[in-house]
């Protein structure tokens, strides 16, 4: 019997329990405790759903669902649960460094490299985008006033294809090594002769199946936005969260596609004997370091524009007031998201070109920083004469600003090549990019959680414990990244899994302390979750406007229907929402209701997502058998698909007015609260506009009924 | 907005029939996006080929010696007249609503692309027996293969997606989305020609001179 043909190349010792077996030490325990922990937690996964019956459920009404709103809640868990993996992985990675002062610590070297690259990785790919990708998802078709994206099967493709990648990485702990690349994964050293094994092969299938899923998620947001807008959503109406996703949108169209040829290429090299970046016959690493960057400069604005959009929304819900200078923040969006392609080359300015390429890229550099100041200003500005009220969305905000500021001079700093030479490939551009990457993505994306799960869910977050958990984030990172500056200008190299100099311990003990707030943290956060989840009564806003919103996707019930909007809004102003309640013209029934088509759900994308999984693990594993048929069976599902005519079904208007106008009811008898009671139970999502408490009576009785249009 | 002034990219059924040009507008920019994308990863595969075409050859054939022109013309040919049949299967499709000269049509356009991606597979044939000039000889070649060989799978698939259709004119006929789709895949196809055009002039006619 040949087992090969079968198993490809999986054999007994693949696992990762042979491992601790067969070679006994703390690495290959943890290691196998990782894997274990992956086992159980998808065993612990699968007994729960069958003791609470939820696999009917899950089927019906998520995975195979099309709605943008439950395609986003997807996102961002799959999001989360990465997130615990790989945050762990960071704070393995600290506990490592500072027991290796002068000995080897106890993490082989091997080990360390594979957690730097799954931990950047799954950090990037798994995490921030899924995150950003959630919630635009979530939130952007709300605010635009539509009643789903343009192409909501090809949304929920997207995201199982980006599920697809994150299970085969999570497969990784169990059945053989990741790779010890970094989350960049430069050959030669990737390259067949210096990295034999499958680890590098996880983390080619891993992220193309991540970046198609992007590419797919870029035009879908991007049609949207152009072919969508209801009635009277001009492009300058739009919320600020809607330009940075159009943003967004636009340069995952345009970078996604280098980084999936430079991962073709790398693939073709280590498959097939291709020569693109191999050290001789013609091939060239310095073009896998150009399409590398030239996706991954692009990227990190991918991932910070969305975060500015959320900031945007959070400092002006949160100071009532209107945002300052909103044009000129559309501007400086545009402007940040053109220069973002004119930069890659600051990603290795010591790899050999001449001091006068280095010059312009480093110029181009500093010049991005401008719009990003006039961003500051605006936000600041915003707050001036605000009404602001310190919730936790607001806190991480400020935290934002202050600690944004310091990464983006440390930026200025690194954009000049000669500061660059120094400190390049140290953790001082460790420091720089989680400086920028906690404190405006991920805090970004938290506050944006704090900010939306009332409208989501129908009810607030534990206000007491997501200020607790602020308080462990911010200055947890302060803690556990700023002394990697000092560690960096001393000289110590990242992805260093063993250091000699003493004089590195105290920081690297305080950066440990600072890891471990950060775990705090976030146990914090899924405790407030946890929490929030039992009190739900207490804490319900189902009224949907808790926190005196500004955009339309407040002045819907929440969560919101299927159809999000029973009649498709006509707006004329920017913050129509707000402006509207103002005006009192706010919660009128429409004159007529009609029919709504809503897409069907269908089994489609899941299937997709699950053989694209296969697909990808029998290329790893070269299981050719598995390739071709998990392959043919892909396309056989797009093909069905496209011979199926009855996708669509129809809300009877009679069922929209009952819904609508039960709610607009329970709005119309419940009296509005102020900013005083926001945290309040009193508070259940129905507002009195800031400033507008003395005409609170003629908003609070039922004498507003009135018809719109 | 009247119905005639939201244009679209490719041929507009505004006059014979407003309600799939409604349906168009949205889908067919979303399918412009995508082709879009698609050419974005055509420039990146265009500028590797512009540098390993001069700096990858290390010991292997220079692109003088390896490329027969003649063949590279005839495959333009092909390639374009494919396109200009698909041009007479959508005029069909939208004038005359007739399965019988569309699919007539669509069968011309196959057969073309067929002999396309037939002409190009011996192409590389030759160059592997003539020359020894596999993909794993030079960077050169790498990219050369990657190349041309993602366009060949590209008109690959768009023969597979044209199979389909021409499976699904005859079982649904022309209704609203068989039009919409015969009129993406007609997008696709012409753009494969844009591509191709590009790789005949700076792959191949840049090359022999080279
Ligand atoms: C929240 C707590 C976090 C901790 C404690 C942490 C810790 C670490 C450590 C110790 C390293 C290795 C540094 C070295 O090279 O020596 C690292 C690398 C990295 N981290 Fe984090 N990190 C955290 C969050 C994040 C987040 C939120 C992201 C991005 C969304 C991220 C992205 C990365 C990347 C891209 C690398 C580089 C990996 C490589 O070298 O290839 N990290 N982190
Ligand atoms: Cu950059």
């Amino acid at each position: 019997m040949n087992w090969e043909l079968i198993f490809g190349q999986i054999t007994w010792n693949s696992f990762v329990f042979a491992g601790a077996i067969e070679n006994p030490s703390l690495s290959e325990f943890i290691a196998s405790g990782a894997g274990t922990v992956a086992v159980l937690g998808a065993l612990a996964s699968v007994i729960l759903l069958t003791v609470k019956r939820w696999w009917v459920p899950l089927w019906r009404d998520w995975l195979t669902s099309v709605d943008h709103k439950k395609v986003g809640i997807m996102y961002i868990v799959t999001a989360l649960v990465m997130f615990a993996r790989a945050v762990i992985e960071g704070a393995l990675m600290r506990a490592q460094q500072l027991s290796a002062v002068d000995n080897s610590g106890f993490l082989s070297a091997d080990h360390f490299g594979q957690l730097f690259s799954t931990h950047g990785t799954i950090m990037i790919f798994f995490v921030a985008m899924p995150f950003i990708t959630g919630l635009m998802n979530y939130v952007m078709p709300l605010q635009i006033g539509a009643r789903d994206v343009s192409f909501p099967l090809l949304n929920a493709i997207s995201l199982m294809l980006t599920i697809a990648g994150a299970i085969l990485i999570m497969v990784s702990l169990v059945i053989g090594q990741f790779s010890t690349g970094g989350w960049t994964a430069y050959p030669p050293f990737t390259g067949i002769h210096f990295s034999p094994g499958e680890g590098v092969d996880y983390w080619i299938w891993a992220v193309s199946l991540g970046s198609i899923g992007s590419t797919l998620t870029g035009l879908n947001f991007a049609v949207t936005i152009y072919k969508k807008r209801c009635p009277g959503m001009t492009l300058f109406r739009m919320p600020l969260f809607c330009w940075t996703t159009l943003c967004t949108s636009i340069l995952m169209i345009f970078a996604m596609a280098p980084l999936t040829v430079a991962t073709v290429m790398l693939a073709l090299d280590r498959y097939a004997g291709f020569h693109f970046f191999t050290n001789g016959a013609g091939g060239n690493m310095m073009n896998y370091a150009n399409l590398f960057w030239l996706f991954g400069h692009p990227e990190v604005y991918i991932l910070i524009l969305p975060a500015f959009g959320v900031w945007s929304e959070v400092v002006s819900t949160f100071s009532s007031k209107r945002i300052y200078g909103y044009t000129s923040l559309v501007y400086a969006t545009m402007c940040i998201a053109v220069l973002s392609f004119a930069v890659w080359l600051h990603h290795f300015f010591t790899m050999g070109q001449s001091a006068d390429v280095n010059a312009v890229f480093g110029i181009a550099t500093m010049v991005i920083g401008v719009p990003t100041g006039v961003k500051v200003y605006d936000w600041l500005l915003t707050m001036v004469g605000g009404r602001i009220r310190f919730t936790t969305s607001m806190l991480f905000h400020i935290n934002f600003l202050l600690t944004f500021i310091l990464g983006g001079m440390t930026g200025v700093l690194l954009a000049n090549p000669g500061i660059d030479f120094q400190v390049h490939n140290t953790l001082f551009l460790v420091a720089h990019f989680h400086n920028m990457i906690i404190p405006g993505v991920l805090f970004g994306m938290f506050a944006a959680v704090q900010f939306w799960f009332p409208k989501a869910f129908g009810f607030r977050l534990h206000e007491g414990l997501g200020r607790a958990s602020f308080w462990c984030f911010a200055p947890g990172f302060l803690l556990a990244f700023f002394p990697l500056y000092w560690l960096g200008m001393m000289g110590a190299t990242r992805r260093t899994y063993m250091w000699t100099d003493p004089a590195y311990l105290p920081w690297l003990a305080l950066a440990m302390a600072g890891a471990v707030l950060i775990l705090t943290g976030f146990g914090l956060m899924v405790t407030q979750i946890v929490v929030s989840v039992r009190r739900r009564a207490e804490l319900a806003a189902p009224l949907g406007d808790p926190w005196d919103g500004r955009a339309l996707e407040w002045s819907i019930p929440s969560p919101p229907p299927a159809w999000n909007f029973a009649v498709l809004p006509d707006v004329s102003s920017r913050d129509p929402f707000y402006e509207a309640k103002k005006a009192g013209t706010a919660y009128r029934s429409p004159e007529a209701y009609e029919d709504i088509e809503v897409p069907r759900n269908t089994a489609t994308a899941p299937l997709i997502g699950l053989f694209a999984c296969a697909w990808a693990f029998g290329l790893v594993w070269h299981i050719w058998w598995l390739v071709v048929v998990s392959f043919v069976l892909m396309w056989a599902v797009v093909i069905a698909r496209s011979f199926a005519s009855d996708t669509e079904e129809t809300v009877p208007a009679a069922m929209v007015k009952a819904a609508n106008e039960a709610f607009l009811a329970a709005v119309r008898a419940t009296p509005g609260v102020t900013r005083d009671q926001e945290m309040t139970a009193a508070n259940r999502g129905r507002a009195i506009p800031e400033g507008w408490e003395g005409g609170a009576s003629i908003l609070t009785s039922g004498a507003a009924v009135g018809v719109s249009r | 907005m009247s119905l005639s002034d939201r244009l679209h990219p490719g041929i507009n059924l505004a006059g014979t029939d407003p309600e799939s040009h409604e349906a168009a507008e949205e889908v067919l920019f979303g399918f412009w996006i995508f082709l879009m994308s698609d050419l974005v990863l055509f420039a990146v595969l265009f500028a590797t080929y512009a540098a390993m075409s001069v700096q990858g050859i290390a010991a292997g054939p220079g692109p003088a010696e390896v490329f027969d022109l003649t063949a590279a013309f005839l495959e333009t040919l092909l390639l374009l007249l494919s396109s200009f049949a698909f041009g007479f299967a959508l005029l069909a499709m939208k004038y005359r609503e007739n399965r019988r000269s569309v699919l007539a049509w669509l069968l011309v356009t196959g057969i073309l692309g067929l002999a396309f991606v037939g002409m190009e597979l011996h192409d590389y044939y030759v160059m592997v027996t003539a020359h020894g000039a596999t993909p794993q000889v030079s960077g050169f070649l790498s990219a050369y293969y990657l190349l041309t060989g993602t366009h060949a799978l590209h008109v690959s698939s768009g023969l597979v997606w044209m199979a389909i259709m021409a499976i699904q004119v005859a079982m649904f006929g022309f209704d609203k989305r068989v039009k919409l789709r015969l009129m993406r895949l007609a997008l696709f196809w012409h753009m494969l020609d844009v591509v191709w055009i590009g790789i005949f002039t700076f792959v191949y006619l840049f090359g022999v001179t080279s």
